[in-house]
């Protein structure tokens, strides 16, 4: 079953495969264990965020000084880093974002529902790369083929997680994390 | 309490025998006279991305810990990632300074009245974020204090330099993001950042 892979887990050992040093976040429930993950490990700065769009400019910032950030967000955020993202396509600077999406599949607040339907138009529109995942065993190697886009070929990459993986279906449940 | 401090002199001042120091500029009059000062590639001077002057200082202080790292950035670009400043606070960067050059208006737009003209204090929001220090600086005799902590105390600090509102001729550099960001890398980490 599905349910048997540790996404958030395997995120982890592949951002660390993929020399990660920051980790800028604005915390949504779908990135939960992972956040929890990035906190426990001495290796990782993980930089809590007042807004997405600031994760953009920590990314640039990181890479100018020789480091490697990801950005995580919920789709929500995507919205924030627009203006931003114009930025790092115009210094041409790597960015790796993983994106919780809401509003895409099985979505109970329907103030979730504009943003999340435009999330994918919205970034490829400002030039990043975007890959959309529906299954547990693809997030992975998703989050590693987007790490190479970014630090290697210099794109911004955007892996966007499904409510597929996901799996939150109520208020209540989300309020029980 | 009206401004006496010119803000190509102030810059001027702060960037004189830099070091290693390494500069974000704020885009517009902040960008302008930090290459007025002297351009520099270790100076990243920001054509756009309004707002996030002060994170890509966290992320470049981050990145390199053993060097000093300044933004010099407008009061209208501040007000616009003010929420950084929280984000730097919980962070407790050692080696970052803000230096807000705050001539209370945009000045790239028509010299429109910012926040900081109606007593927005910048100075005590930093303090209120947890900022080691943060001060308003109105007098010349305050700078060689301020360019010392900027090059030497603990982090992060940031100072509010109040301004005469002037327009000045524009001394502009290189606007080619993808040049700055390559020159930058390079001066910092050497031709191996090329293919890194």
């Amino acid at each position: 079953m599905s349910e048997a892979i540790d996404w958030p887990g395997e995120i982890h050992r592949v951002l660390k495969e993929a020399g990660v040093s920051v980790v800028g976040y604005v915390p949504d429930a779908g990135h939960k264990r992972l956040i929890e993950l990035c906190h426990a490990d001495a290796g990782l700065r993980t930089v809590v965020l007042s807004a997405e769009e600031e994760g953009v400019g920590l990314a640039a910032g990181a890479w100018l000084g020789g480091g490697r950030c990801v950005l995580l967000m919920q789709s929500s955020g995507v919205g924030n880093c627009i203006n931003a993202l114009g930025t790092v396509k115009e210094c041409r600077f790597p960015l790796l974002l993983v994106v919780t999406m809401r509003g895409d599949y099985g979505e109970f607040n329907p103030w979730q529902v504009p943003m999340g339907q435009a999330t994918a138009q919205v970034l490829e529109a400002m030039g990043v790369v975007v890959n959309k995942v529906t299954r547990p065993d693809e997030v992975a190697p998703a989050v590693a083929a987007a790490a190479r886009l970014a630090y290697g070929s210099y794109c911004a990459a955007a892996v966007l997680v499904s409510q597929k993986v996901i799996g939150i279906k109520s208020f209540q449940e989300q309020a029980a994390q | 309490m009206s401004a006496i401090l010119h803000r190509r002199d102030v810059v001027r001042e702060l960037l004189r025998e830099r070091g290693d120091l390494l500069v974000v500029a704020g885009l517009g009059s902040t960008a302008w006279d930090c290459t007025a000062a002297g351009d520099s590639p270790l100076t990243f001077p920001l054509w756009g991305a309004m707002g996030l002057a002060a994170t890509i200082g966290l992320g470049l202080a981050l990145a390199q810990p053993r060097r000093r790292v300044l933004v010099v950035t407008g009061d209208g670009e501040m007000l616009m990632g003010l929420g950084s400043l929280a984000t730097i606070g919980v962070q407790q960067p050692s080696n970052l300074s803000i230096v807000v050059i705050d001539n209370e208006r945009y000045g790239e737009t028509g010299m429109q009245a910012t926040h900081t003209a109606h007593g927005v204090n910048l100075a005590q929001t930093a303090l209120a974020c947890r900022f080691r220090a943060a001060s308003v600086v109105r007098q010349a005799d305050e700078l060689s204090a301020l360019c010392c902590a900027i090059r030497a105390a603990q982090g992060p600090l940031l100072a509010q330099v109040k301004v005469i509102s002037e327009k000045l001729p524009l001394v502009l550099p290189p606007r080619d993001g993808a040049l700055l960001r390559a020159r930058f890398r390079r001066a910092l980490l050497g031709e191996a950042a090329d293919s890194a």
